[in-house]
């Protein structure tokens, strides 16, 4: 039987569709059909100047759309060889921080939805909504935040976020607790997650996945540590990773990286210097003619850009790439042999956002 | 006279019972499911949201009557039919209070399961005439879960005979006047919640309907009304009855301190009820591969030695076998409890190191 899932479905995270060949509840094949999110974002880079680029840019990942704010900067930053003010940078990883934390959120929440159990999402989201408010607070929106700028951010602290800020610090460890509490150790939850999607070391290698996917398959690569930009090199965390590369090392990997986030936040709010959060640049931006590559770990994995400037007004040209689009290419290769319930099961564990993934 | 007055009761109880459930249920489990993930749930229809059932019904009734396309148009409008008609059928066995049946069949048990069985032909209908992917795989799925875990129901409902020496749901009550039969049985008991859980395709049962898999289930095609018999009477009709014979069979029935009464049966029933909303609160979905292998290779065996010991002891000591059957049972279920877990986790770690190393 042939089954077309998605691109309307409830649970192919947005515009994903799938081509399924069954055998009875059995997967045979799998054929992922992309692109009914493609709004050609490259292209509009290059008719726009690089600042009115700029508030498209969190509508790619639209749940963790710092990032993709960040590695932009930093792309324009190279090329004009400016360094942001050290107090600039601190609110960057603060805030990126934070988006990692909404981010895993939505994927445990959505994975464990996909699975079939509505508590879990319900808790993550009544969480999300506190980092919300932190964010909003930050930067005055709730997803699409535009507050990277050139040469630093767009605002500075404001009153009331750092005891804000610390207050849910102190709390949040005791709320991913409480997640794993009720479903980690379930046993219908590890007979759905357990050796469910495994991608070997190699595999995963050769594939070319990132993130918290990559690192679940026992290959801890992450770009803060790896390719260190920023403050991270002065700030202290682990990278966990998993051993077998099965749906529920995916999921511990993520919950695990929430209390490593939390640890940052906490020392990049004590090591905040003082100083202004921005400087001054030119209005109209006119990077000089030359290319730039820059690249930042998001809660999904990779996100780079690669910049070319003729020293005009507008971008010569923006690629970008991102780590979703990988992990989509890897199910028809752990998908078969599956039952059709692991479908929605293991394309949950993965966390595919589909803005990201159409450019 | 009592003829009609009997009649009359019969058929407000029979009606009444599963349109009301179909009320009060849905709005419990949104009430309690929304307390128990940490949000409100619905509080603005009425006083305390009382009246959103009642809202989403009309809702229901006013919207346009849609039959897709290509569906097997008679089939498909019998469908929600057939699956309705079983719990009003059923209901009309169960002892309210003394005295107090609709009609008191001496074979009540078997009728109760042949009733029971009947609602998986509404839902493969429903599966197959709609002329969906989705409806049929969750039609066959339906099918092949309902009549599996029908087969541990029915032999725990067997244990409960042969300890009663009847078929006679009255009877069933009187033989619990000393002691409740969950206390007796609690294997049983056990078994027969998890079975019921799968017959209802409740979570973490709930395949045949998966909204993240198969989108709706056997009823993705259903609209309006039609939609409402599935969502509201069918399943909610059904669970009705399953607590009600839950309670007859295992919990004493209408019997409780004080004076027995219907008011003690629907405290039971509402129990029942609040068990069902708290497994669907907590678990998530098993695979269809693992409730298969649930059934056959757990509760079945297990309840085929449940029967066969407690046949044995029944025939070994004909005069006094409540205290060592209890006993039995007291000891493998909680054998049970404490073994399942670790047992299960070393296959599952097993066959995790396997399938990586693959």
């Amino acid at each position: 039987m042939v089954l077309n899932m998605g691109p309307q479905h409830p649970s192919t995270h947005g515009v994903l569709r799938l081509v399924l060949h069954l055998d009875g509840e059995l997967i045979v094949s799998v054929d992922p059909q992309l692109g009914y999110l493609h709004r050609g974002f490259e292209k509009l880079a290059e008719n726009r100047t690089y600042m009115q680029f700029f508030s498209m840019l969190s509508r790619l990942d639209y749940l963790a759309g710092y990032f993709m704010e960040w590695a932009y900067v930093r792309a324009i930053e190279d090329l004009m060889e400016i360094e942001p003010p050290p107090r600039a940078e601190y609110l960057r990883v603060i805030a990126g921080e934070l988006n990692r934390i909404i981010s895993h959120h939505m994927a445990i929440g959505d994975y464990l939805l996909n699975l079939g159990a509505v508590t879990p999402v319900l808790w993550t989201f009544r969480d999300r909504e506190e980092v919300l408010d932190l964010l909003e607070l930050l930067t005055g929106q709730r997803m699409m935040y535009n507050f990277a700028r050139v040469g630093g951010v767009r605002y500075d602290l404001p009153d009331g976020f750092e005891e804000q800020c610390r207050k849910f610090l102190k709390r949040f460890p005791a709320m991913i607790d409480e997640y794993e509490q009720l479903i980690t150790g379930n046993e219908i939850f590890l007979a759905r997650s357990l050796g469910m999607g495994v991608i070997s070391p190699e595999q995963a290698l050769d594939f070319g996945l990132s993130g918290p996917n990559l690192r679940a398959s026992g290959v801890p690569v992450d770009l803060r540590r790896h390719n260190p930009y920023s403050v991270y090199p002065e700030l202290d965390f682990e990278i966990p990773a998993g051993a077998n590369g099965d749906s529920f090392d995916r999921y511990k990997c993520r919950v695990e990286e929430m209390r490593q986030s939390v640890r940052i936040i906490g020392q990049a709010l004590d090591a905040l210097p003082g100083g202004p959060v921005n400087m001054r640049i030119p209005p109209m931006l006119r990077p000089p003619a030359g290319e730039s590559f820059a690249a930042v770990e998001t809660g999904r994995g990779e996100w780079s850009n690669y910049l070319v400037s003729d020293g005009s007004l507008r971008p010569f040209r923006l690629k970008l790439r991102d780590s979703c689009f990988v992990a989509i290419s890897t199910l028809p290769k752990i998908l078969p042999g599956n039952k059709m319930a692991d479908v929605v099961g293991i394309t949950g564990s993965l966390d595919l956002i589909m803005g990201a993934v159409d450019r | 006279m009592a003829f009609f007055e009997h009649l009359i009761a019969a058929v407000v109880i029979a009606v009444a019972a599963p349109a009301l459930s179909a009320i009060v249920f849905p709005f419990a489990v949104r009430r309690l499911s929304g307390f128990m993930s940490d949000r409100l749930g619905p509080n603005r229809v009425g006083p305390a949201g009382l009246l959103q059932p009642m809202a989403d019904f009309l809702k229901l009734l006013l919207k346009e009557d849609i039959t897709p396309d290509r569906s097997d148009r008679l089939l498909f409008m019998l469908a929600p039919v057939i699956a309705f008609i079983t719990p009003v059928l059923a209901i009309s066995i169960i002892p309210f209070s003394q005295g107090f049946t609709i009609a008191n069949l001496n074979v009540g048990l078997v009728y109760v399961v042949a009733f029971g069985s009947f609602t998986v032909l509404g839902i493969l209908l429903a599966g197959w005439a709609s002329h969906n992917k989705y409806s049929l795989l969750g039609g066959l799925r339906s099918v092949a879960q309902m009549v599996s875990y029908e087969v541990p129901m029915i032999l725990n409902i067997i244990i409960i005979a042969m300890l009663v020496g009847s078929l006679s749901l009255n009877n069933v009550v009187g033989a619990q006047g000393r002691v409740w039969f969950i206390a007796v049985q609690p294997l049983a008991f056990v078994v027969f919640i998890i079975a019921g859980m799968a017959e209802l395709n409740r979570t973490p049962f709930d395949l045949p309907e998966a909204e993240s898999e198969l989108v709706g289930g056997y009823m993705t095609e259903y609209g309006g009304m039609r939609f409402g018999f599935f969502y509201g009477l069918v399943e909610w009709g059904n669970a009705t009855i399953w607590s009600l014979t839950g309670a007859t069979l295992f919990l004493g029935g209408w019997r409780g301190p004080f004076a027995g009464s219907p008011g003690w049966l629907i405290l039971k029933v509402l129990v029942l009820v609040f068990v069902v909303i708290w497994f669907f609160s907590t678990f998530p979905r098993l695979q269809i591969d693992q409730l298969m292998n649930f059934a056959w290779k757990v509760l079945i065996p297990l309840s085929l030695v449940n029967l066969g010991v407690t046949g044995l002891l029944i025939i070994l000591l004909p005069n006094n076998f409540l205290p060592p059957v209890a006993a039995f049972s007291w000891v493998s279920v909680i054998a049970f409890i404490l073994l399942f877990q670790p047992v299960l986790k070393k296959s599952l770690i097993h066959k995790r190191l396997r399938r990586a190393a693959a």
